[in-house]
């Protein structure tokens, strides 16, 4: 990608806000991307394929110049977090938001017991939330504001048949999440843990027995509200919430013959 | 992008907020004691692409010391007094000393700032850098008129003197440059000759804008301090009605009392105002009035107090330098009055002849705008030969605006309509107090010509822009950041 040029200052009446998105090549980490910039944020991006992260971030800045900068980025390089974080920060500005949303979902047989494949999404879904949501909480914790969200996923509420490496990773990072949020919170920084339901997206191809999808546009809508407004734990849409106390709650006996 | 070293971790970011608090960044804070620490922070920075600026006691109202994540020089420990002399009245002194120190070790020997500012926790290299002035601009000049030398760290490292006979240019540039082109180490000032710890002040009220101006245009020549409180919320006649301060000197044997008067001790102001309230809690009792009911209520009861107390003829008293200068100072908190969105202020430079005009223009549009300014403070200046100058032969009206969530973008539009009022009168304007200016205003009240002449001598002393500020920034040079690559 060509050099970037940041326009770090403000107009001291009117205040900047300030995001980074990890995963903002397509689905909803795209829309939320392109939300923020909409919302009047200086956004950076964050993707391994450039050239999708770049078609993103320029369609942007035709329509709002200079509000988004894009970075290529494998979020297993866990060692050049720290310095690309703050090379990120500074080419924007600062940072009042980050959104961790990379995340994969490789397609697993019934009848596959995949190291390989449970390894990759537990190194992307939750250590590459770890490395960088800690670079986040170090910041906000010395400067003493911030917000921080994770797009975890209803698939971490429960262990299922389908995919046990992915709903583990999510359960994980739901439980990252919530003990960064009852560290921080008492300083003044919050945490939201985001748990869409079904979203259009390129991981939904191939699932099967789909219901209520909502489209990235949305999900991602629904994802700045809650941040915006300070929510902890925010089931996208909503009424998955429901969904998920009683699917929470079937007995072990049961719920092993089901085939949910 | 060069890699990052141990020097930028984020045990050094902190929030660096306008003395006003309505804007605030994110910065590297480093406070170096002497100047090889200085020296090996310019290394680092130059080393890691990262930018300076620098800051004094941070009492400018806008973004003139900070930097957004970048790095800010905090300069309060390089507080020094190197060399005094009670004969003549010189010092030489670390940039970083503030003028309550500077009042506090030469009073005893009957000397005083030629200069001092509304609040005594200004540095010196912080007045010299935005060249202040005081209630007496139009007889003793600005900050720098009373600097006689001064050395310079420059972006290389490197320590120049400047004085009015080596290095003119610079020495007109650097004061008034608002720390761009350097960093001031240690500056030699002539303080002026006093012989009372206390001054004649009479105190009168005047019926209006016209009138204030008046009773200073007709004291000029027999007064060292004059200033005006203006009602800027009163309307018809009564706008601009003041409160009017005038200060006098002693005369050499007039203070038979000079001994005890020139003690420390003797200036200070007692803890609790009025003998009631404990001064620490004053803004909790101010805050009821910082809207506008409230505001119109205290200025009418301002005003009417003065009278009775004074008259249009005015009542003499006798207050101590401290007590007339620092007021605020013993007020502590006292911003906090403004909630938390904090203040701005506004001050506006305008020649004698449309000073008036101007004055009664801007009143009546903050009035129309439904944003009247909660203070407003009159003073008397004249032109000064320094590059970046806000010098005009006429007044200044400071003007301070409480800031809301709601208000920003209404006073975002209101100081641009100011602007154009006050450059329509050939006025200027003055970075210390500066947070709205766009660049073009400040291409228009400095000229081209002057702006040329100072980004020539920034090539000169700076030409890798080391030094920036978010103020640089925003009126000097919109894109001089550095650019970023990416990186995976
Ligand atoms: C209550 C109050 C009353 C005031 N009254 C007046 C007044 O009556 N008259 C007036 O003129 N101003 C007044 N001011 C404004 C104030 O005097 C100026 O903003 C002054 O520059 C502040 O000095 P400081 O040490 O706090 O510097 P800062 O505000 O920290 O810095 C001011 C500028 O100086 C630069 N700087 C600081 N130190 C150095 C250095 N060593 N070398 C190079 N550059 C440096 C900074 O980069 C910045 O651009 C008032 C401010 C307040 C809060
Ligand atoms: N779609 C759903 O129904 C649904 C439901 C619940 C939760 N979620 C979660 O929502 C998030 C977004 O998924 P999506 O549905 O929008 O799918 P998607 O289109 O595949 O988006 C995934 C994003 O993560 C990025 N990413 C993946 N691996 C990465 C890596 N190693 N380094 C950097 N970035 C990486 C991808 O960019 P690159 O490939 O360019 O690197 C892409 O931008 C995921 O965390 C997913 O688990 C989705």
């Amino acid at each position: 990608m060509e050099e970037q040029q940041a326009t770090v200052s403000d107009r001291p009446l009117e205040p900047q806000r300030r995001a980074i998105v990890i995963g903002a090549s397509s689905g909803i980490g795209a829309a939320i991307f392109e939300e923020l910039a909409r919302r009047g944020y200086l956004v950076a991006g964050l993707a391994r394929r450039e050239e999708e992260l770049t078609a993103v971030c320029e369609k942007i800045n035709e329509s709002q110049p200079g509000r988004a900068f894009a970075f290529g980025h494998d979020v297993t390089n866990f060692g050049s977090i720290p310095d690309l974080f703050s090379q990120v920060v500074t080419a924007i500005g600062g940072l009042d938001l980050i959104i961790f949303n990379a995340g994969v979902m490789p397609s697993v047989d019934l009848d596959e017991f995949n190291f390989e494949k449970d390894r990759q999404m537990v190194d992307v879904n939750l250590l590459g939330a770890m490395a960088w949501l800690s670079q986040a909480a170090q910041r906000f914790r010395q400067t003493g504001q911030g917000h921080m969200v994770g797009i975890s996923s209803v698939a971490g509420d429960r262990g299922r048949i389908a995919n046990p490496g992915y709903n583990s990773s999510k359960a994980a990072l739901t439980t990252y999440l919530e003990g960064l949020r009852n560290r921080l919170t008492r300083h003044g920084i919050g945490v939201t843990t985001i748990k869409p339901g079904f979203v259009d997206t390129a991981m939904l191809v191939g699932a099967k027995r789909t219901f209520g999808v909502i489209s990235p546009d949305e999900a991602a809508r629904k994802i700045i509200n809650a941040a915006e407004s300070g929510k902890q734990v925010v089931y996208v849409p909503g009424w998955w919430r429901l969904i998920m106390i009683i699917i929470q709650h079937i007995p072990s006996f049961i719920f092993r013959r089901l085939s949910i | 992008m060069s890699k990052e070293n141990s020097f930028f971790t984020t045990n050094h970011l902190e929030p660096v907020t306008a003395w006003g608090g309505a804007s605030s960044s994110t910065a590297y804070v480093y406070r170096p004691s002497t100047i090889e620490e200085l020296r090996d922070i310019l290394t680092a920075a130059r080393q890691n692409d990262r930018t300076i600026a620098f800051k004094g006691g941070g009492n400018s109202y806008g973004d003139a010391f900070s930097n957004r994540e970048q790095v800010v020089l905090d300069l309060m420990r390089m507080n020094r007094i190197l060399e005094w002399d009670p004969q003549s009245g010189i010092i030489r002194v670390e940039a970083g000393v503030t003028i309550d120190q500077l009042w506090r070790y030469v009073l005893g020997d009957g000397w005083w700032p030629p200069i001092v500012t509304g609040t005594a926790k200004t540095t010196v290299g912080g007045c010299a850098a935005m060249n202040t002035h005081g209630k007496n601009a139009w007889k003793m000049g600005t900050f720098g008129d009373h600097v006689l030398e001064f050395d310079l760290l420059r972006a290389d490292g490197e320590i120049v003197t400047a004085s009015r006979e080596t290095n003119p240019e610079l020495f007109h540039a650097a004061i008034g440059g608002f720390g761009m082109l350097g960093c001031f180490t240690t500056l030699t000032l002539k303080l002026k000759k006093i012989y009372s710890g206390m001054l004649h002040v009479e105190g009168a009220s005047q019926p209006n804008l016209a009138g204030a101006m008046r009773y200073i245009e007709e004291r000029l020549d027999n007064s060292d301090y004059l200033v005006g409180w203006l009602d800027a919320t009163s309307g018809g006649r009564g706008l601009g009605r003041a409160e009017m301060h005038r200060g006098i000197y002693f005369q050499p044997g007039e203070d038979p009392f000079s001994a005890q008067t020139m003690q420390v001790e003797h200036q200070l102001i007692s803890d609790s105002i009025m003998g009631i309230l404990p001064k620490s809690s004053m803004w909790f009792y101010m805050r009821p009035f910082m809207n506008q009911l409230g505001l119109r209520l205290v200025n009418t009861a301002k005003y009417f107090s003065a009278r009775m107390l004074s008259g249009e003829k005015g009542h003499l008293y006798q207050q101590s330098h401290v007590a007339y200068h620092f007021l605020l100072d013993y007020l502590p908190n006292w911003k906090k009055a403004y909630g938390r969105n904090g203040l701005i202020q506004y001050q506006a430079f305008v020649p004698v002849e449309n000073a008036e005009q101007a004055f009664t223009d801007i009143f009546t549009h903050c009035q129309k705008r439904g944003l009247p300014n909660y203070l407003s403070v009159m003073k008397r200046h004249k032109p000064d030969d320094f590059l970046i100058s806000y010098g005009v032969d006429g007044f200044s009206m400071a003007m301070d605006f409480r800031i809301t969530n709601r208000n920003r973008p209404k006073m975002v539009a209101l100081t641009q309509e100011l602007d154009e009022i006050v450059l329509r009168h050939s006025g200027r304007f003055y970075l210390a107090k500066d947070s709205t200016m766009r660049p073009q205003t400040v291409q228009a009240y400095l000229g081209q010509e002057v702006i040329k002449r100072f980004c020539d001598l920034k090539e000169q002393y700076d030409p890798e822009h080391l030094f920036q500020s978010d103020m640089w920034r925003r009126l000097f040079a919109v894109r001089s950041e550095k650019p970023v690559t990416q990186s995976g």
